[in-house]
């Protein structure tokens, strides 16, 4: 007998996704992923000022705010063909990059490790062995035995009062679990310096955006940093200064700690490069734009059909008419209505916002999320398909890192893991963690040229938008930290007439589409283990390998009187 | 000494948003001493970790569901916070949970944390507060301003 697995809300917060697996013989056999809210910001931006979108988009996800408020400005920049100082690119992109950065470390050791990492386990660790290990990986300065032990010490502490805090609602002990304890204790260690590190990406977010956590500084047009060398109140050199020892502090935790853990732990749990694969179709857009006008990018993007890096198609600029035209929406088995009937896939200029809900249908309607295609494709977007797409376009650093890290999993797995393993769980995992290097030495780059510029005496950071009359239709997109992420507007006469996002969590979270495929988290369920239904430890991470966005974390929540799993046999 | 009023939630659902609503009134009418803080967390979490490191207290405005009559106001403290933070009283308590057990972990979780919040009278799509919600936002202002008085701090209307 089969029985159905049903795990809501499967992030910590406000439950917004919940995802339904049938299980039998301790295997996924049919998943369906539901987006347990209406996103309805698309209504509230009809009829206003195309300036204003950025800051009220930015209020869609309190994860993702600045990739919102950066992909709604491009939108509007983009209908009116407004070009933008370099030095708003410049500013733009270390803001987006401290962003990916943050995201992805947070990501991985604060909401995803914990799916691998047995706390309870570290406490039977021998500190010494685990920092010899650790010593062994890598020459970060917080590997030493009194560290390791300084830590465990804390957390025998915590354990002693009865209390996990932070590391609460763990499986711990489940079968799925196979790290010795003393990389159970590496991993803990490096938890708490990451906790530490994070911050320091947090502040250059804050100090270039002006406020935190929700920037200030974007405007259409450019951003709103006054910038001089030495004046007070504005981005003075002394703060840039500040900026780039962030910068190398981050540089250092990515390439020393990240990049190493995720290839310890990843070995550990090779048979994980056989699941999760799913969707293997894969679409990034370029960013970090080097002109004003977006047609020079220095991290590419495109599409890769069925798995195979030869079929990578680039996308070249923020006109680009083959992403442009590729992109459409359906809603068949999403709780909406197109008024021309729910067979058809619109375009998202042409795109409806209007509510049909039904109730759960395991065949007819079971999401708010909409279904999007690429020419009729689900896709799968993320930091995967970023790597493979970057890896495709010949990006060197991008092969740099992935070669890297592919030998050191070899090594430590002891048998060759080859691109291939990528296509997985734990792939996304090794994904983020390549694509974050080649962010931080990104970061760098832009702060390098923001400072050449300046000191060539170019201090220019707005251009002002004019809004004629008639109608403009624009599209921004970015390359978001889970992927494609796209504002579509069509302003008329200076007013938003309409305005749709299709936001990363869309493209991998969402329903069957028109011709009943399913999407990317769906098909990556399929086939994967379930050692006990009613911990279903597996799911959780092929689906927080994503990183979710509909919500922020991982886990589930211990909420006494709301079960977040239940299991019933059908 | 250190406090942050931190004004929680999404003004994308009217009543939802009523703390960050709080804090942009505070910040707006009046000058925060150095040592306090207003900030719009919106439905944030680990991005705002650094700014609620040390604090000497915390005062969450939120929107927080209970079983009281709609827009009636409600000032929590001592015993009853952690409650707040186990039920689903607001929809972000499991973010901000998350931000306090991680600098519990550190040691660096505030002093005292004090919740003022407002019972919803509408959740529903839009950036304007209900009239009901909305005609209690002063008197939210003023139970803020009393927290931050009683633990000594001397604040001023702007001019």
């Amino acid at each position: 007998m089969s029985k159905r697995v049903t795990i809501d809300p499967i992030t910590r917060i406000e439950g917004h996704l919940r995802v339904d697996v049938e299980v039998d013989g301790g295997t996924v056999r049919k998943a369906w992923a539901s987006g347990q809210m209406w996103r309805g910001v698309e209504n509230i931006l009809i009829g206003r000022d195309p300036r204003d979108a950025w800051a009220i988009t930015q209020r869609i996800c309190g994860v993702c705010t600045t990739v919102h408020a950066m992909a709604s400005v491009r939108a509007v920049e983009n209908a009116l063909q407004l070009e933008i100082p370099v030095n708003a690119q410049y500013i733009r992109n270390m803001i987006m990059l401290s962003h990916a950065v943050h995201d992805h470390i947070v990501h991985f050791y604060h909401l995803s490790a914990l799916d691998w990492v047995d706390v309870v386990s570290a406490l039977k660790a021998d500190p010494g062995k685990a920092s010899s290990l650790a010593q062994s990986l890598s020459t970060w300065e917080g590997n030493s035995k009194s560290e390791f032990t300084k830590v465990q010490d804390k957390l025998k502490g915590f354990v002693g009062t009865g209390q996990l805090g932070i590391f609460t609602n763990g499986y711990w002990g489940h079968p799925a679990m196979k790290l010795s304890p003393e990389v159970n204790l590496l991993a803990v260690v490096h938890y708490l310096q990451a906790l530490e590190v994070q911050r320091h990406a947090s502040k250059i977010v804050a100090i270039l955006g002006s406020k935190s956590p929700h920037i200030q500084n974007v405007a259409v047009g450019g951003v709103a940093n006054p910038l001089s060398l030495d004046s007070q109140s504005v981005l003075t050199l002394e703060r840039l200064m500040a900026v780039k020892e962030w910068i190398d502090s981050l540089d250092d935790f990515v390439k020393n700690v990240y990049l190493v853990d995720v290839a310890a732990i990843g070995a550990f749990y090779a048979d994980w490069t056989k699941y999760g694969r799913g969707i293997t179709e894969y679409l990034s857009v370029p960013d970090i734009p080097l002109d004003g006008k977006g047609t020079e990018f220095a991290l590419p993007g495109g599409y890769i059909e069925n798995g195979k890096l030869e079929s990578y198609k680039p996308i070249k600029t923020f006109n680009d008419k083959y992403f442009i035209d590729g992109v459409s929406e359906a809603v068949k088995h999403s709780w909406y209505d197109y008024k021309e009937g729910n067979d058809k896939s619109l375009h998202p200029y042409k795109g409806e916002t209007r509510p049909n809900y039904t109730d759960f249908q395991d065949d007819g309607k079971y999401s708010w999320l909409k279904s999007p295609t690429f020419y009729g494709k689900p896709m799968q977007v993320g930091p995967l398909s970023r790597v493979l797409n970057m890896l495709a376009a010949g990006h060197e650093p991008t092969t740099k890192y992935a070669t890297a890290e592919l030998e050191l999993v070899s090594s430590l797995a002891g048998a060759k893991v080859g691109l291939d393993a990528m296509h997985s769980t734990i792939g996304r995992h090794a994904a983020r963690a390549i694509g974050c290097a080649v962010q931080c030495d990104e970061l760098n780059r832009q702060w390098n040229l923001l400072v050449a510029n300046m000191g060539k005496g170019d201090f220019k950071t707005f251009n002002a938008p004019a809004f004629p009359k008639g109608e403009q239709m624009g599209v921004g997109f970015h390359e978001a930290p889970r992927g494609v992420l796209s504002h579509w507007v069509v302003i008329d006469s200076g007013k938003i007439r309409n305005y749709q996002c299709v936001v990363p969590t869309t493209w991998n979270a969402a329903p069957r589409n028109e011709k009943d495929q399913p999407g990317a988290y769906e098909a990556c369920l399929l086939g994967n283990p379930v050692a006990q239904p009613d911990k279903p430890l597996e799911v959780l991470r092929t689906v927080h390998s994503f990183d979710p966005c509909l919500a922020c974390a991982v886990h589930v929540v211990d909420q006494r009187n709301n079960p977040v799993v239940t299991v019933t046999a059908v | 000494m250190r406090i942050v009023v931190l004004g929680l939630g999404n003004i994308l659902l009217s009543d939802e948003g009523v703390g960050v609503r709080v804090v942009e009134a505070l910040a707006a009418g009046w000058q925060a001493p150095d040592e306090v803080e207003f900030v719009d967390g919106g439905t944030c979490a680990m991005e705002m970790l650094e700014q609620l490191e040390d604090l000497d207290a915390l005062i969450v405005v939120d929107c927080v569901r209970g079983n009281r009559a709609p827009a009636t106001p409600v000032v929590l403290k001592g015993a009853e916070v952690p409650v707040f933070f186990r039920t689903k009283l607001s929809p972000h308590q499991a973010g901000l949970s998350d931000v306090l057990a991680s600098l519990e972990f550190t040691g660096c979780a505030p002093q005292e944390t004090v919740i003022i919040g407002i019972e919803p009278v509408s959740l529903a799509l839009g950036m304007e507060l209900s009239p009901a919600v909305a005609a209690r936002l002063p008197e939210l202002v003023a139970l803020t301003l009393t927290e931050l008085r009683a633990r000594g701090v001397t604040i001023e209307e702007r001019a």
